[in-house]
């Protein structure tokens, strides 16, 4: 066996995912050690197909001493074991970085929390519930149709058998609910889980005593088949969580940067950011980010600073400037000296200001929470009530007293309610992910639902905040061809564009980059150089950053020109916006001459420019105090604090990790016409939500007079249970089909 | 009616067939990556090229 060669290109194959920006984080303080083996963690970014399985995994085996490999595609996890010692974990994050893929240690004790132990056991619950359910019922249906041809010798049998599989499945299943019911009312509370708990108990010791003493009527089927839509809506909801608990995971794994240090002696050793004093002398790669605020002491390099301004264009530093935390190394080794803690440094700011708005976002309470506040009351008072009212007005006995409020409490308990929001949510979040929008969490739909003004960020939202090629028709299609052989190999902006223009394709073979000036290959035997002017032997203009040049033999040099343009639907999106009732506004960190022309193409008439950071938060403030409910949608590092102040927060795939992270709503594509549509879904499914409850309080008000009369039988109970249940699934169901709610 | 003595035991036997199934299936991570799985089948490492 040969070694598998890793391929020249970077990022997935398929080309449905960009390659990584390349910023490498030494896992070394994350790898786990025990019997001589090395065990590490990393969440992969951009891996989407079989393709990335193979290059990923073939990249990792063909490590020395590696024992195994695998890469999760459902959660981005690649668990790696092999021999410790065999080489230096910071090879591991230097190949996933060659290839094009983006890697973050994850903490173990992180990695031990992330085990979804909670989903596991709703699952097996939810498959106890469904067994018991399909069997009990099995039995119940032959009772009550057997009516008077049954024996109650018979009856007794189906009865016994089914108490057998009911009460320990509900035991079994409905530990959830107990538990949660008993937590609140530990601490003086009721919450929904508590009139489960009690009508299902109620139900299964009624059953029993009904049964022991001969009775007709048990209600098995009902305690089960409730847990068993209950823990439907149950499992739902917490799918919908977990999704967005791991990308708030992700972007935790991300902030877990470390860095080398240059000691006195001249050694590196690898450190958390944590440990970086002022006067400490750190080296950059090409490809890290710098870890704290500092100065560069030594060497020259393009920087990415789009992290922190969100300016896309790169910019040439050398000795003497300012870095701040979070610029990317695009080129050239670097040596810089910190000036801060990570803590005071300027990224660490913006997650303060992330964290301090998310908090004031999980303040939202959800449409079934408060419904719930207003049932649980309601109910037990009438339960009471029938139980009084039959005991002591009727004078019924104990027995039957007690049998119509349990009853009540079965036929009013909740199966509706608990699927009426997730069942919407689940069939909501699965049309969006069709459109390509991510939805984080089940409330951010019904926040969005509510929204009145919608605030965009300029540059990389409106605009594409990338350079993207301007001057395609002045360039050949075996020039842009023979460019994007040689620009495959490179992450500088520019190439990239360039590889965007001319799709698929392979890279040169020998193609060579010099950090700074461009690169070089051959291509069919002759020499061909791209990137600056001076490097190709071309005369550059004015705008040297905004160019690229391309020369091939002694041919004429061929110039790239590039340029933020605005998105091809931004005008009209804005405008649909309008129509559907929202008020637009916009909030730059740029001039004031280029966000006013932007304002003007697109007809918003509300814009700021120069703004800060805190600036945009405290323009969302002013917002809210006025009554607004705001969207605010943005990419960048800057716009990350205003997206987790904002009510609801919606930003692009191509967004910086934080502001992904930050945001409610992630959607994919180069158009905004998704977030029109993302509104439209919201207020849909919240109008479906009303519907379902709407509809539980009506099947409610007939079904508790009745049960309070006592005339309801377990058959209508089950009857009555299951149709509510599937009536309002079925109504979440209308969401998906039509293009409009 | 005596019929019903063999019916439901070999009933739950079956649907306790399918539980267990389940449980086996659950515990042995066959839904830990489902879209990873499903991309899999397309990898041929499992081969021997014999090179």
């Amino acid at each position: 066996m040969t070694a598998a060669a890793i391929p020249a290109e970077i990022g997935c194959p398929s080309g449905l995912e960009p390659p990584a920006d390349g910023a490498i984080i030494d896992p070394a303080p994350f790898v786990r050690r025990a019997n001589g083996l090395a065990r590490l963690d990393l969440a992969v970014f951009g891996a989407k197909c079989a393709g990335c399985i193979r290059k990923i995994e073939g990249a990792m085996t063909a490590l020395p001493e590696m024992q195994s490999a695998r890469l999760n595609l459902s959660t981005g996890r690649l668990s790696l074991v092999w021999t410790d010692g065999a080489f230096s974990p910071r090879h591991i994050a230097e190949r996933l970085d060659r290839i094009g893929y983006r890697a973050a240690p994850f903490d173990p004790e992180a990695t031990e929390k992330e085990s979804d132990a909670e989903g596991r056991r709703l699952l097996r619950a939810l498959a106890v519930a469904g067994f018991a359910t399909a069997n009990v019922m099995l039995l119940s249906i032959s009772v009550w149709a057997g009516g008077g041809e049954m024996g109650p010798a018979t009856r007794e049998l189906l009865h016994w058998v089914s108490a057998v599989i009911a009460i320990p499945a509900a035991l079994y299943s409905g530990r959830t609910f107990f538990a949660s019911a008993f937590r609140a009312l530990k601490h003086g509370r009721a919450n929904m889980d508590v009139p489960i708990s009690l009508g299902v108990i109620l139900a299964l010791a009624i059953s029993v005593y009904e049964f022991i003493q001969g009775g007709a009527h048990t209600y098995f089927d009902a305690a089960v088949m409730l847990l068993f839509f209950l823990l439907i809506g149950r499992f739902l909801d917490h799918r919908l969580r977990l999704r967005a608990r791991a990308a708030a995971r992700d972007l935790l794994a991300l902030q877990a940067v470390t860095a080398s240090r240059i000691n006195a002696d001249g050694t590196l050793s690898s450190v958390s950011a944590r440990d970086i004093a002022p006067g400490d002398k750190l080296l950059l790669a090409p490809g890290d980010r710098a870890p704290v605020d500092g100065i560069i002491e030594e060497g020259e390099s393009s920087l990415d600073m789009s992290l922190v301004t969100g300016e896309s264009a790169p910019m040439r530093q050398g000795v003497g400037a300012l870095l701040h935390a979070g610029v990317l190394n695009l080129t050239a080794r670097l040596v810089m000296q910190a000036t801060k803690t990570a803590d005071a440094s300027l990224v660490a700011d913006l997650t303060r200001l992330i964290e301090a708005g998310e908090q004031s976002k999980s303040r939202y309470i959800k449409l079934a929470d408060r419904a719930a506040a207003l049932y649980v009351p309601v109910v037990h008072t009438l339960a009471l009530g029938t139980f009084l009212g039959w005991f002591f007005v009727m004078d019924a006995g104990l027995r039957v007293s007690v049998m119509n409020a349990a009853a009540l409490l079965i036929i009013t308990c909740p199966c509706a309610l608990g699927l009426a929001a997730p069942a919407v949510q689940v069939v909501a979040t699965g049309r969006l992910f069709r459109s390509g929008v991510l939805v984080k969490s089940g409330d951010a739909l019904e926040r969005l639902a509510e929204v009145d003004t919608i605030v965009f960020d300029k540059t990389g939202t409106l605009t594409f905040g990338r350079p993207r090629l301007v001057n395609r028709d002045q360039i050949g299609a075996e020039t842009l061809a023979a460019a994007a052989s040689l620009a495959r190999i490179s992450r500088h902006p520019l190439s990239r564009a360039i590889v965007a223009e001319a799709g698929a394709g392979r890279a040169a073979a020998d193609a060579a980059e010099t950090p700074g000036d461009g690169i070089e290959a051959s291509i069919e035997g002759v020499g061909a150089k791209l990137g600056r002017a001076d490097f190709v032997g071309a005369k550059s203009s004015d705008d040297a950053l905004q160019e690229s040049w391309f020369r091939l033999g002694d041919a004429d040099p061929v110039c790239f020109r590039f340029e933020d343009r605005q998105r091809a639907d931004a005008a009209e999106t804005v405008r649909r916006l309008g129509q559907i009732g929202l008020t637009v506004e916009m909030l730059s960190g740029d001039r004031c001459a280029a966000a006013e022309k932007v304002a003007a193409d697109l007809g918003i008439s509300v814009w700021r420019s120069g703004m800060s950071p805190r600036a945009k938060t405290i323009h969302l403030d002013k917002l809210r105090a006025d009554g607004a409910k705001v969207a605010m949608v943005g990419d960048g590092l800057n716009d990350a604090p205003s997206l987790a102040a904002a009510y609801a927060s919606l930003s692009p795939g191509t967004a910086a990790d934080a502001s992904q992270a930050a945001a409610d709503f992630v959607y994919q594509g180069d158009g905004l016409a998704p977030i029109v549509e993302a509104i439209l879904v919201a207020r849909a499914s919240r109008r479906r939500v009303l519907e379902n409850f709407l509809f539980a309080t009506i099947y409610n008000a007939f079904a508790m007079p009745l049960a309070a009369m006592g005339m309801v039988t377990p058959l209508i109970a089950a009857i009555a249970m299951s149709g509510s249940s599937m009536i309002v699934t079925l109504n979440a169901l209308r969401l998906s089909g039509r293009r409009r709610g | 009616m005596s019929v019903l003595v063999f019916l439901i035991p070999i009933a739950l036997f079956l649907g306790g067939v399918g539980l267990s199934a389940f449980f086996w299936a659950l515990k042995s991570g066959q839904f830990d990556d489902p879209k990873g799985d499903a991309e899999r089948i397309l990898l041929d490492d499992d081969l021997e090229m014999g090179d």
